[in-house]
């Protein structure tokens, strides 16, 4: 009877894989193929990240063409376990501060200063770090450029997925309470995909802006100790050395094909996925498309085998019947003691660090010194603002060109993200050697590197938000015969002032961070300087002098968090209240 | 407080029982707390559909969220019987105002969502969730997603989400508010056919409303709370015949009963300016737009003897008692109408502003605004008084917070910016968040 009965499941069981319903399709080939090849790199790249350290002397970064698609992959693995450790990050600590007032009055201002503070600068500190703590293994330098990219990616996905938690609209959360989701399924079902739209931008985001630090975390030296971890960025930082301009070019355009690759097979078929979680009960016009989801989505065989595996996560932990009931609130006096004394603990410890930091300053460094880095600190301040300015001068009045174009804008849009994807730092090299070829000031001439890769989040701000002006204040304007000038003031730029903050306040924390790899740059054996707070951090970090580049550090998170402050805050916040449309 | 939930020994006992119920909000920290219900008793049994009807702010969604186990109220017992049966009918389920739709869930997933949490197996998930479909009229429509829906048709999901899961109690929260009036009805009808063929796996339906006509043509019993704070008022139990007809005498006179019973002036006198809580200064208002009011000017100045009955009006202006009552009230805080029972008349005053043209009309509104709202004399005073003429409104705002809640002197301070303004009697600037005399005319 046993048998039977299994034997007649086992038959089923054939009978359905003999069926069209689990056979593979045309679609399951190309996907199996696809599948398969990226296993293939990933499990060659891993290998590679865990040999000995004496291998990357052994075997330096040579420029041959041949090795260079090896090497854009080590650089793109690097990229993508920084991405998976900040969703770890994000999982774990921003949900500890949407579900516990005490973690979140610790964790949210420390967010918040992390999310301002160039990370560039900080790079002595995590190498040093990170390399003590693996010390016979290319796993600590690579931990370091991790690392790095990690704490440029974090902190807004971490604070974008703690803002979803924090407006889950009211009745699904009753509705979800009510049928009893025990706290696993109640993060798979409701805070996951609600947060899920704008998690996935800020993802998005912290990629584009991750390019540019893979590229500067893998060849680097501090003081006597200087490491080359395979990849474009080492390639380019021998193709600097050995002045070879052919060589720039081939990582230029690796790191194109890199960019495109990335965006077709990764970014798009996410963010067409991603579309049925944006919280709206009506249908949006324009989907996201994407030619990758689609052929996952075709495929017969593949969708079979990843049902169970989705089942499976829903039923991880044994489904447990929650209680409804809310606890109850503690005591009033109680809380508010325990509050003070929480507050206590968090005051003393951020007096510590702080003690402690001067302290440390103190010991190596006089005020004479602080005050060198400070004056530096106007000198960039300077240049990121004028180049803000003329940026803005430049892309505002094209941006509103394309928004009003709705055939242009949205291929636009796209080469804009890929441009703001695409790390400047490769293209420094060309712009060098016009400076040197034409013997221009460094001073001047070196600013605009800071801006380069920034300027695009405002032309691609700009577009939005004129492609998002409504169809009925246009043609008021138009009905009106508003004057040119009229039509600017009292229409186009109210209406894309919060989108252009926003695209601003972007580009000028982006080029803080430029300015510690655009103020000094080599050619070969010419180094050209401008004076700043970029160089004054990137000459400590080469020289080894640990003091000074806290101090640089120092000096700059506290211009770039008074910035934020007394000017892009208040200004966002001015737009929001008195510009936003609808 | 006690909430329980408790297997009866005997069939006859009531399936929910809830006694001396109290609720605040806001907490003990400082302000005034809000007293939302207060000494609510009830009792709900096997086999009848209950109402509770009551306008906004009187805790009638508080209670149902309370027994909905969603809400620990402040003080009082909330008994939720499990009934042994042969059905596996047990605990209760809610349909939302909103619906509360997943809107990354299909119709199938949404309606699997309660049982899932239950741990059922997923064949028989399946089953069931057919089963709710087709009962509800969804069938065709299991793999769309709830923005591909008409609202009628969402709330059928709703409702089919909360009968899966076999509740013996079925929770309504003005669950055909958010539809219009045609798909409410359907709802509505359809809803009945289900409960009097007994096709629904419930005991007992709780709903929450505050149309008056829904409440008589669906209930056994209603319950009218009063609000602020919500108490039961009345008890009424209705013994028409299902089906039951809006134009049936018997229906209008049940249904005008309510009216009156819902504008009655309370006993208790003390504290009590019109319906509005609080004296004074203190004077809750809501924000009615002057368009409002002068409209309703002049539908009574146009009805016959400037007189007319409420419920009539409220059919006629398609306005639920919910919306009409406020405005009304806010005529008479104005003494440019009286309410007496269910009929509500224009004084002289009122007869004068509406035969008034544009000018006249704001003079007359300015005079009355100042005469009967302390708070808009009280503002004018103060920027006479200042050399200045200027006043930042986060002062008065303030002192309203002594009285009132913070969300009830956010409505207050909008109303009476709102008739400031149209009275010209100061100007305000939103930039600054700040009134002045000067007038831009």
């Amino acid at each position: 009877m046993v048998f039977l009965s299994s034997d007649r499941q086992g038959a089923g069981l054939l009978a359905r894989f003999a069926r069209r319903d689990l056979a593979p399709n045309r679609f399951d080939i190309i996907a199996l193929v696809l599948i398969g090849a990226f296993a293939v790199l990933v499990v060659h790249g891993a290998r590679q990240m865990n040999l000995p350290v004496s291998h990357l002397v052994t075997e330096p970064v040579v420029l041959d063409p041949a090795r260079l698609p090896e090497y854009a992959l080590r650089s793109t693995l690097r990229m993508f376990s920084a991405i998976a450790l900040s969703l770890l990050f994000t999982f774990g600590v921003a949900t500890l501060a949407a579900k516990s007032r005490k973690a979140e009055l610790v964790i949210i201002p420390m967010l918040d200063i992390a999310q301002s503070i160039p990370i560039m600068s900080f790079l002595a500190f995590t190498l040093t770090f990170f390399v003590g703590l693996f010390p016979a293994s290319e796993l600590g330098v690579e931990g370091a450029a991790i690392f790095l990219i990690f704490t440029s990616q974090a902190w807004n996905m971490a604070f974008s997925f703690y803002q979803s938690l924090r407006t889950i609209p009211s009745d699904l959360d009753e509705a979800a309470r009510q049928f009893g989701l025990s706290p696993w399924k109640r993060f798979l079902k409701l805070e996951l995909p609600f947060a899920t739209p704008a998690l996935v931008w800020n993802t998005m985001m912290s990629m584009s802006g991750g390019w540019f630090f893979v590229v500067a975390s893998e060849a680097f030296s501090v003081g006597r100790t200087s490491y080359m971890l395979p990849g474009i960025g080492s390639w380019l930082s021998v193709a600097i050395d050995h002045r070879d301009l052919a060589a720039v070019a081939w990582a230029v355009g690796a790191m194109a094909v890199v960019i495109v690759l990335y965006d077709q097979l990764v970014f798009r078929p996410i963010v067409a996925w991603a579309d049925k979680f944006r919280f709206e009960q009506t249908a949006s016009e324009i989907e996201p498309e994407s030619w990758f989801l689609d052929l996952m989505r075709r495929t017969r065989l593949l969708a079979r085998v990843a049902e169970p595996i989705g089942n499976l996560l829903s039923h991880l932990p044994a489904p447990s019947r929650t209680t409804r009931r809310q606890p109850r609130p503690l005591d009033p006096t109680a809380a508010l003691w325990l509050d003070r004394l929480w507050y206590s603990v968090i005051g003393a410890a951020v007096l510590w660090a702080v003690v402690t930091i001067v302290s440390y300053l103190a010991r190596s460094l006089d005020w004479d010194e602080a005050l060198v880095a400070v004056g530096d600190g106007f000198f960039t301040l300077g240049r990121v603002l004028v180049l803000i300015v003329i940026a803005s001068l430049i892309w505002v009045p094209i941006g509103v060109w394309i928004g009003l174009r709705p055939a242009w804008s949205q291929r636009i849009q796209a080469l804009a993200q890929f441009l703001a994807a695409f790390p400047a730092n490769v293209i420094f090299p060309f712009a060098v050697m016009a400076i040197v070829a034409l013997r221009l000031d460094p001073d001047i001439w070196l600013s605009p590197l800071i801006i380069l890769g920034t300027q695009w989040y405002i032309l691609f701000n700009v577009v939005a938000g004129a492609s998002a002006l409504p169809n009925d204040l246009k043609e008021a304007a138009g009905m009106f015969h508003l004057r040119a000038w009229q039509r600017w003031r009292d229409f186009i730029l109210p209406g894309i002032m919060p989108y252009y903050i926003t695209g601003a306040l972007t580009a000028s924390g982006g080029s803080w961070n430029a300015s510690v790899v655009a103020e000094v740059v080599t050619w070969g054996h010419r180094t050209l300087e401008a004076r700043g707070l970029g160089a004054f951090i990137a000459k400590a970090t080469a020289a080894g002098d640990i003091p000074r580049v806290a101090l640089g550090a120092t000096v700059m998170s506290l211009f770039v968090i008074t910035l934020n402050r007394s000017l892009w805050r208040p200004l966002y916040a001015y737009a929001e209240k008195n510009f936003r449309l609808n | 407080m006690t909430v329980t939930l408790e297997r009866p020994q005997q069939l006859a006992a009531p399936l929910v029982e809830v006694k001396d119920l109290k609720h605040v909000y806001g907490g003990s920290r400082g302000g005034q707390d809000l007293m939302v219900l207060e000494d609510v008793d009830l009792t709900l049994n096997s086999g009848e559909i209950v109402g509770l009807l009551g306008r906004s702010g009187s805790g009638k969604s508080t209670l149902l969220r309370s027994i909905a186990g969603l809400i620990t109220p402040t003080a009082g017992t909330v008994i939720v019987r499990d009934l042994p049966g042969d059905d596996a009918a047990h605990g209760v389920a809610m349909v939302f105002q909103s619906f509360a739709l997943f809107p990354w869930l299909t119709v199938q997933k949404n309606v699997e969502l309660g049982l899932e949490a239950q741990g059922v197996p997923a064949d028989a998930r399946r089953q069931r969730a057919l089963a709710a479909i087709d009962l509800i009229g969804l069938d065709g429509f299991e793999n769309a997603y709830p923005k591909e829906l008409s609202g009628g048709m969402r709330q059928r999901v709703g409702l089919a989400r909360a009968l899966v899961v076999q509740p013996s109690i079925l929770l309504m929260d003005e669950p055909f508010s958010a539809l219009d009036v045609l798909t409410a009805e359907t709802l509505r009808t359809d809803l009945l056919d289900l409960w009097s063929e007994g096709r629904m796996p419930i005991r007992s339906i709780l709903l929450v409303t505050h149309n008056i006509e829904e409440a008589v043509l669906m209930c056994d019993r209603i319950l009218v709370f009063s609000s602020n704070p919500g108490r039961v008022i009345a008890e009424i139990k209705v013994d028409l015949p299902q089906p039951r007809k809006r134009l049936d005498p018997a229906f209008r006179a049940l249904v005008d009963d309510i009216y009156a019973r819902m504008t009655a002036r309370p006993k208790d006198p003390a504290a009590r300016e019109g319906l509005f809580p609080g004296t004074g200064l203190g004077t809750v208002l809501t924000h009615i737009s002057t368009n409002t009011l002068a409209g309703m000017i002049e539908t009574l100045a146009a009805a016959p003897g400037a007189r007319d009955d409420l419920s009539d009006l409220s059919r006629e202006l398609q306005l639920e008692v919910d919306e009409l009552l406020p405005i009304a009230e806010t005529l008479q805080l104005m003494r440019f109408a009286e309410i007496a029972g269910r009929e509500i008349r224009l004084t002289p005053a009122g007869k004068r502003y509406a035969d008034a043209d544009v000018d006249q009309r704001k003079q007359i509104f300015a005079q009355h605004v100042i005469a009967y709202v302390p708070l808009a004399a009280h503002i004018r005073r103060v920027l006479d008084d200042r050399a200045s003429h200027q006043a930042p409104a986060s002062r008065f705002r303030d002192e309203l917070e002594d009285f009132m809640s913070e969300a009830y002197a956010e409505e207050t301070m909008d109303a009476i910016i709102t008739w400031g303004r149209y009275a010209e009697i100061f100007a305000y600037h939103e930039d600054d968040d700040r009134f002045s005399l000067d007038n831009p005319a």
